[in-house]
């Protein structure tokens, strides 16, 4: 079953999406490798879908083309292309078994064995025994199972997947993750995944591209984008970020570079200083802070916040400025604040990540709709 | 066990126990709202059909009176007489059925994916023929298809196209569809009469299905290799498969009972079946034959509906 096709990869070129009020998307290059699993991540409105839309032939690029492999497919018809997606509401069509829906397209392309495949693949997602029931007599979960059975039969060259997860729970959203990641492993096709959901991206994808306003703001594997990422919108919509305003006062010298925050003297690393910026943010993950002064560098400050989630205990602390950081502490034995203690936060060069200080300081600050 | 069954059971019964009003108070709600309906239903429904069944049933004359005699005789008496008329009923009214069909699903399908202001317009379009009796609606038809300056020939003139109006009515003529190459006055005209008086009936539930109809699952069809001949054969026929039952019969059962259509537009060959009840009940006053003939009709419909809808199995249409 593993890796029957060899897949190919699917390259857009100076794609770009114009609406009538609007850019969807500015014109962009991407390639996603051919077996790959490519999430492409972004808050809502960034052009992430728009962007699938137009692989799936759902939508015309208004310039710009679509190849997969050496075939250009940005002239052809959806039915046309040998590419399928799982939709947002799945989309299954009512009036059809769950075994039709998953044997439509092979039908569609006149696949003699239909049938068998769509039972093999009704057993891929584990709903054998329901393929003679209508979809609306599923649960959402075996629903959008039923819609990935649907695509995935067909082994298209890329398969879609637009926040297919996004309508399940929580508990039945990891379950699907792991499903997912599976299945694609098995098949071994491509699949680009939709989601504004960064952890389900991060947990996934083998590589993700982050989206904003219509361009991609950076592509890289999921630790690259969240050790170092390329900008505060990034380092925003990617899991926590403590940004520090600081600005270099001196040569480097022995692999770091010393640098002023709020009158005080700390040191960044110098490789991860990018050449000839001056005014910065210094950027640390609220794991990568420790309370009390182990670290190199130290800052002292009051603790407003505790909370305790199980593995870890998450602070707020209160720098003189102002500034409220996160910390967050492995539940390792080690000793806990409370709140309005006095502690210190520390943390070693080579923890943090350097953006130019011109960015604004709250892109892509997820505001929590949890 | 059974012993304290019994017992448990008996208590409700006996007299000396006291009642549950609550529950039988909330009993009476639903018979209560219910009634002025059923009242409506009994007293102008079931009251005439079943003097209808009576009457059919009776014999004698509008000067002596009838008696009710049972007999069923004149039921035979009545198919025997009338069979082509029925026939052509069913027949006439069929043919309707399948052009509104042909022209309203189009125009259902335009119409519904059209947006907000345009959607409501041509709505107001559909429906605003209602607002004019149905008689001067037919008989406006009249003078539009009349051979001696009706509106088409006219029309057709003006466009240097007359010959199109001579034309048509050669082949409906050789077609034995008109006796004398007129086109009013010939069955056809009766059908297409039939066809334009009950098209709304048709495009209205046609339209609620296909407006609920969700895009969404056409562009997975789309995105799943089916061709847009595909997409429809296999998405979005079946899915408003309960507006097109609706809408035939919604056009169906009132064009095979019509009496007006043919009187106005037809011939003496192409008497439908309401035009002799509605003659036998005003002119002739053979009230038992027209009686059993409006019976036989409905029996007839209420059969070819129900396979029908057997047939087509639309649990969803009521």
């Amino acid at each position: 079953m593993a890796a029957v096709t060899t897949t190919e990869d699917l390259r857009l070129v100076g794609i770009s999406k114009e609406f009538e009020t609007f850019t969807a998307v500015h014109p962009m290059d991407l390639t996603v490798p051919g077996g790959s699993f490519f999430a492409l991540l972004g808050p809502s409105g960034c052009g992430k879908t728009t962007t699938l839309r137009m692989v799936a032939g759902l939508e015309a690029p208004t310039s710009g083309s679509i190849l997969i492999g050496d075939k250009d497919i940005t002239g052809s018809k959806a039915y046309q292309r040998n590419v399928n997606t799982v939709f947002q509401s799945y989309a299954l069509f009512p009036h059809m078994s769950v075994l039709d829906n998953v044997a439509f397209g092979l039908k569609r392309k006149g696949d003699r064995n239909a049938m068998a495949k769509a039972v093999e693949a009704l057993d891929l997602v584990q709903l054998g025994p329901v393929a003679k029931k209508k979809p609306s007599q599923l649960s959402g979960g075996m629903q959008q199972r039923v819609a990935l059975a649907r695509a995935v039969v067909n082994r298209p060259d890329v398969l879609l997947l637009d926040e297919p997860l996004g309508a399940l729970d929580l508990k039945l959203r990891r379950q699907m993750q792991i499903e997912l990641k599976r299945i694609q492993s098995e098949v071994g096709l491509t699949f680009i995944h939709v989601t504004h959901d960064q952890e389900e991206a991060m947990t996934m994808a083998d590589t993700i591209a982050v989206m904003n306003a219509g361009r991609v703001e950076q592509l890289g594997d999921p630790a690259t984008l969240y050790e170092r990422p390329a900008s505060t919108f990034v380092a925003n919509f990617l899991g926590q970020s403590n940004l520090i305003e600081a600005s270099v006062t001196g040569p480097p010298s022995g692999g770091v570079v010393p640098a002023r925050a709020h009158g005080q003297d700390v040191v960044v690393s110098a490789e991860l200083l990018p050449a000839g910026l001056k005014d910065i943010w210094i950027g640390v993950r609220p794991e990568k802070l420790r309370l009390g002064g182990g670290g190199r560098n130290k800052m002292a400050g009051l603790v407003t916040d505790a909370s305790f989630t199980g593995v870890a205990t998450q602070y707020l602390v209160r720098m003189p400025w102002g500034f409220e950081v996160m910390v967050v502490q492995q539940n390792d034995g080690s000793a806990r604040a409370c709140v309005g203690e006095n502690v210190t936060v520390s943390w070693d060069p080579g923890q943090e990540f350097v953006l130019d200080q011109n960015q604004a300081e709250d892109a892509g600050v997820v505001v929590d709709h949890g | 066990m059974a012993e304290a069954v019994a017992e448990s059971a008996l208590p409700t019964r006996s007299p000396g126990t006291p009642a549950r009003p609550r529950r039988r108070r909330a009993n009476w709600v639903p018979y209560a709202l219910l009634a002025p309906g059923l009242l409506w239903l009994i007293v102008f429904f079931v009251a005439p059909m079943v003097t209808t069944l009576s009457t059919s049933l009776q014999q004698g004359n509008v000067d002596d009176g009838y008696v009710l005699t049972g007999n069923v005789a004149v039921y035979w008496e009545a198919l025997q007489a009338y069979w082509p008329q029925l026939l052509r009923s069913l027949v006439y009214a069929g043919i309707a059925t399948l052009l509104s069909l042909a022209l309203g699903y189009p125009l259902a399908y335009f119409i519904a994916s059209r947006k907000g202001r345009a959607k409501n317009f041509l709505l107001v379009l559909v429906i605003a023929p209602f607002f004019t009796s149905f008689l001067i609606r037919t008989m406006a038809w009249q003078s539009i298809l009349s051979g001696e300056g009706g509106l088409l020939e006219k029309l057709l003139g003006w466009l240097h196209l007359g010959f199109l109006f001579d034309w048509f009515g050669n082949v409906l003529e050789f077609l034995h569809l008109s006796p004398n190459g007129q086109i009013l006055g010939s069955p056809w005209a009766v059908v297409w009469g039939l066809t334009y008086n009950f098209l709304p009936f048709m495009i209205l539930p046609l339209y609620t299905s296909l407006d609920r109809l969700d895009g969404r699952l056409l562009e997975a069809a789309g995105d799943l290799y089916a061709t847009p001949r595909e997409t429809f054969r296999y998405v979005t026929w079946p899915l408003s498969l309960p507006g097109v039952v609706s809408g035939t019969l919604l056009t169906f059962i009132p064009a095979a009972g019509d009496y007006i259509n043919s009187r106005l537009l037809g011939n003496t060959n192409t008497v439908m079946i309401g035009q002799v009840i509605d003659s036998q009940f005003l002119r002739v006053l053979d009230y038992p034959l027209a009686a059993a003939l409006s019976f036989i009709l409905l029996i007839l419909i209420l059969g070819m509906v129900t396979a029908y809808v057997r047939k087509a199995g639309t649990e969803e249409l009521v």
